[in-house]
């Protein structure tokens, strides 16, 4: 089954009641105030941030839906993935040279992601689908791929002398580094996968919020949110694994030697 | 020979570790002697490629170490670090992990004995050993390697005076037993007498002085070396 316009429902949003939410954001602000939380700016700046990239990624879809072009479909997610990139890189700073194993990583797994979704006939090689779902994948493999190998890096920091005392006794250095890497991809798949867990019990996730407000039928947003549940384990997995292989070499030498070896 | 170095330079961090090291280690037990922080036990992870001099050649049996797979240099030039860093499991599952690695068999039981450990630990938890049973634990798994070499880092540093009495008599037994040669690191005079044939004294980096122990350490006073230890 390929899903098609699901729901041909919409509603109209306007600026004033997209302004009528921040009264929420008030509340956030005044209770880091009251708190000494020292949140403030950041809520602000996340505020402004928030309006203007998705009042203009929303401009650019616009765009890429009327213009119906795959070209700026597979540009747009190869810009997702390079930020993507930059962006995880930042927050596992522990790992060497971390940033091609993460622009790889993601760029396999959308790729791969996306290429089954459409092989299998699922979703419909629209870029109303290939756009939103694109984002998604992305978006879920570089919080993944970025809390794998945050992980990877304080582990290989923390537990150096247990890894040289393996090595010294003729281990590679991937056998060295194996019960670190289980860790790691259990941290970053771990989230997606206790919220599939509760799904539909202690919330409701986005895409089928989205769709129940917009008018669908809730069978159909359902079946969607599943849908894409699905998809995104399959895309943190690929994307969580591959970064951790391809990383977990950047502590090693050539000759199974840490870089940064254990302080005597 | 077993071990020779010329002109061993070393830094980690920007600092200079090891400065022009020129050495020599017979076959038979030899004793890397110096205060903390003087770079001994940096130099005993050049002996078997844990890491790699920055300038200068390290010798093992006539071969330089960089021309040897560092996975065979290892399983049989085999360093046993200075603080117990088992893995997770059994006794027997760190005792096997080298062998299995290397495609060896292995005998769990002798390898305790030879670490001077009962072999009924062989199916104790290794996190709930005390510190000098796990100690032991690291020999017996250094040991079920077959090696040619022990590197020992400070084999006593963290165990009482009981407990190091008991692991410098498995080591001397194991000198005794079997035709493996022993590199200890230690920091104590008497123990150097008491296990090495050979002393290489290492002070900042530097090699100060080499030689059989019965001749190097009779001029060498314990006052001496603890006065170096509080200057590092």
């Amino acid at each position: 089954m390929t899903l098609v316009a699901a729901s041909s429902a919409s509603i109209q949003v306007t600026l004033g009641e997209v302004g009528a939410a921040l009264v929420l954001v008030a509340i956030a602000a005044i209770a880091s105030r009251s708190w000494h939380a020292g949140l403030e700016e950041d809520i602000g700046i996340a505020v402004v941030r928030s309006f203007i990239q998705l009042t203009a990624i929303g401009y650019v879809i616009t765009v890429i839906f009327d213009e119906d072009s795959a070209p700026l479909v597979i540009a747009l997610i190869a810009v997702m993935v390079v930020f993507g990139a930059f962006t995880a890189r930042s927050r596992a700073p522990g790992v060497p040279n971390s940033f091609w194993p993460l622009l790889v990583s993601l760029g396999v797994a959308a790729t791969a992601t996306l290429g089954l979704v459409l092989g299998l006939g699922i979703f419909a090689a629209t870029p109303r689908y290939v756009v939103p779902v694109g984002g998604m994948v992305v978006g879920n493999s570089m919080t993944a791929a970025a809390v794998a190998l945050n992980r990877l890096g304080e582990d290989v920091h923390d537990q150096s002398k247990r890894i040289e005392a393996t090595l010294a006794l003729g281990a590679t250095s991937s056998q060295a580094v194996m019960p670190l890497v289980r860790r790691s991809l259990r941290s970053g798949m771990i989230t997606l996968v206790d919220s599939t867990k509760t799904t539909g019990l202690i919330f409701f996730p986005g895409t089928m919020v989205g769709m129940l407000l917009a008018g669908a039928d809730p069978t159909d947003a359902v079946r969607l949110q599943l849908i894409l549940l699905y998809v995104l384990l399959g895309a943190v997995s690929i994307a969580a694994l591959m970064a951790i292989t391809l990383a977990r070499r950047n502590f090693f030498t050539a000759a199974h030697q840490l870089r940064e070896p254990p302080a005597p | 020979m077993l071990f020779e170095l010329d002109d061993v330079t070393y830094s980690r961090g920007g600092q200079v570790v090891l400065r022009e090291v020129a050495a020599r280690l017979p076959v038979g037990a030899s004793s890397l002697l110096g205060p903390s922080g003087s770079g001994k036990s940096t130099l005993l992870r050049l002996l078997n490629r844990l890491a790699d001099p920055d300038s200068g050649r390290i010798l093992y049996e006539g071969r330089d170490v960089r021309d040897q797979d560092p996975l065979e240099l290892r399983r049989e030039v085999s360093l046993v670090p200075q603080l117990p860093a088992l893995i997770e499991g059994t006794v027997h599952d760190n005792i096997a992990f080298g062998p299995r690695l290397a495609g060896h068999s292995f005998d769990a039981r002798r390898c305790l004995e030879l670490a001077g450990l009962d072999p009924a630990f062989e199916d104790r938890d290794a996190s709930k050993l005390s510190v000098g049973e796990q100690q032991r634990v690291m020999l017996a798994r250094a040991l079920a390697l077959q090696p040619r070499v022990l590197l020992l880092d400070e084999p006593t540093s963290a165990l009482d005076q009981t407990a190091r009495n008991a692991v410098e008599g498995t080591l001397l037994r194991l000198r005794a037993r079997t035709a493996i040669s022993l590199v200890v690191v230690t920091h104590d005079i008497a123990q150097a007498r008491r296990l090495a044939e050979y002393v290489v004294r290492i002070e900042a980096g530097r090699v100060i002085a080499q030689g059989p122990a019965s001749e190097l350490l009779d001029k060498v006073s314990e006052p001496e070396l603890a006065t170096a230890e509080d200057a590092t």
